[in-house]
C-alpha cells in the first residue's frame, strides 16, 4: 500500500476516534463546575489559535500579506453586527482586490 | 424537520456557515489533488476524515514529501478538539447506537460552534444537525468539484478564499467573547499560537492552547 493510501485511512480513522471517543465519555464530567468552565473556553481558544494561524502562518513562516487585510475588514463587520455572510464574502473581497492587484 | 432559511434565524446561520465553508472545500479538492493525491483519495478525505485542518494538514504533509506517520499525527492531534467538541455535544444530542455513529461523524469546529450559540438545548440540536449536515453535503461536493477542476481554482488566493476561512473563524469566535477574560483568553490564545508557528510542528501551536484554556479556567 502506498503511502498515501495509509495517510488517508489512517487519518480517517484517528479523526473518527476522536470524534466517537468524545460523544461517549460519561455525562457526569461535565458536572463539575470547573471542567464547564474550562470547557466553555475550549472553543474559544481554538478558534482563536485558528484565527491566528490562517491569518498569518505560511508553512512555519508568519507573514503579513492580503489576509490580514480581509480579516481586518471581517473584524470591522462585526463590530458592526454584519450577517455571518457579509463578513466572510467582504473579507474574500478585500484579500482577493489585494492579491490580484497590487 | 423543515428548513426555514427565510423565517428562522437559526437555520439562516446554519446555510451560510454550511454554505461559505462548504464553498472552501473546493480549494482543498485541488490542494488534495495538487499534492499528488487521485481524485478518489482526496473525495474519500472529504467523506471519511471530514475536519478542514487534519485534510489540508494530510496533503500538505505528504505533498511536502512527509510519511504518513506524521501526517497521520498530526492530523490526530488537530481533530482531538472534536473529542472536546463531542464531549460538549453529547448531554444534548443525547444519541446511541447508529445515531451516535453519525452524530459524531459530523461533530466539528462549525456544528459545535453554531450549536453552543444557542439559547436552549432544542434550538442548539438543530444548530449542529442543520451545520454539521450542510457542511457535509457541499463540503464534499466542493471537494469533488475542485479536485476536478484542480487547475482553474489551484491558487486560493485569486478569489480571496485564504482570508475568508480565518474570517469565517472570526464570526465564530466573536459571538463567544462575553467580557474582558474571554477577550484576554482569545488574545492569549492567539499569541501562544503565533509564537508556536516557526518552533513546533503543525497542529501543535492549535491544540497546545487548550492549555490556556485550563489555566484560565481553573479558578473562578
Amino acid at each position: 500500500m502506498s503511502q498515501i493510501w495509509i495517510a488517508v485511512i489512517g487519518a480517517s480513522t484517528t479523526a473518527f476516534i476522536n470524534k466517537y471517543v468524545g460523544h461517549s465519555v460519561p455525562e457526569k464530567w461535565l458536572d463539575k463546575p470547573r471542567f464547564k468552565r474550562i470547557n466553555t473556553l475550549v472553543p474559544i481558544v481554538l478558534l482563536s489559535a485558528l484565527v491566528g494561524v490562517q491569518t498569518f502562518a505560511h508553512k512555519k513562516e508568519l507573514v503579513v500579506d492580503q489576509r490580514l487585510a480581509g480579516v481586518g475588514v471581517a473584524l470591522i463587520a462585526l463590530k458592526f453586527k454584519a450577517p455571518f455572510p457579509v463578513v466572510v464574502i467582504s473579507a474574500a473581497i478585500t484579500s482577493a482586490a489585494i492579491y490580484n492587484w497590487f | 424537520m423543515s428548513i426555514n432559511p427565510r423565517s428562522n434565524p437559526i437555520d439562516r446561520t446554519a446555510l451560510s456557515v454550511a454554505f461559505t465553508v462548504g464553498l472552501y472545500g473546493a480549494a482543498f479538492g485541488a490542494a488534495g489533488v495538487t499534492a499528488g493525491f487521485s481524485i478518489i483519495q482526496t473525495c474519500l478525505l472529504s467523506l471519511l476524515l471530514f475536519s478542514g485542518a487534519s485534510q489540508f494538514a494530510v496533503v500538505g504533509i505528504m505533498g511536502a514529501g512527509g510519511a504518513a506517520i506524521s501526517a497521520i499525527a498530526t492530523a490526530t492531534l488537530l481533530g482531538f478538539r472534536n473529542a472536546l467538541y463531542g464531549l460538549q455535544m453529547a448531554p444534548i444530542l443525547k444519541v446511541k447506537g447508529i445515531r451516535r455513529i453519525l452524530s459524531a461523524q459530523i461533530t466539528i469546529d462549525e456544528s459545535t460552534a453554531v450549536a453552543t450559540l444557542q439559547e436552549n438545548d432544542a434550538d442548539r440540536k438543530r444548530g449542529f444537525y442543520i451545520t454539521g449536515i450542510g457542511v457535509y453535503v457541499f463540503w464534499n461536493l466542493f471537494t469533488f468539484l475542485g479536485a476536478l477542476g484542480a487547475s482553474a481554482i489551484g491558487d486560493p488566493s485569486v478569489w480571496g478564499l485564504d482570508a475568508a476561512v480565518p474570517a469565517a473563524f472570526c464570526g465564530l469566535v466573536w459571538p463567544r467573547l462575553k467580557n474582558k477574560t474571554q477577550f484576554i483568553v482569545s488574545a492569549a490564545a492567539i499569541s501562544w499560537a503565533l509564537i508556536l508557528t516557526p518552533l513546533t510542528p503543525a497542529g501543535v501551536p492549535i491544540i497546545t492552547t487548550v492549555l490556556l484554556s485550563v489555566i484560565f479556567g481553573w479558578k473562578k
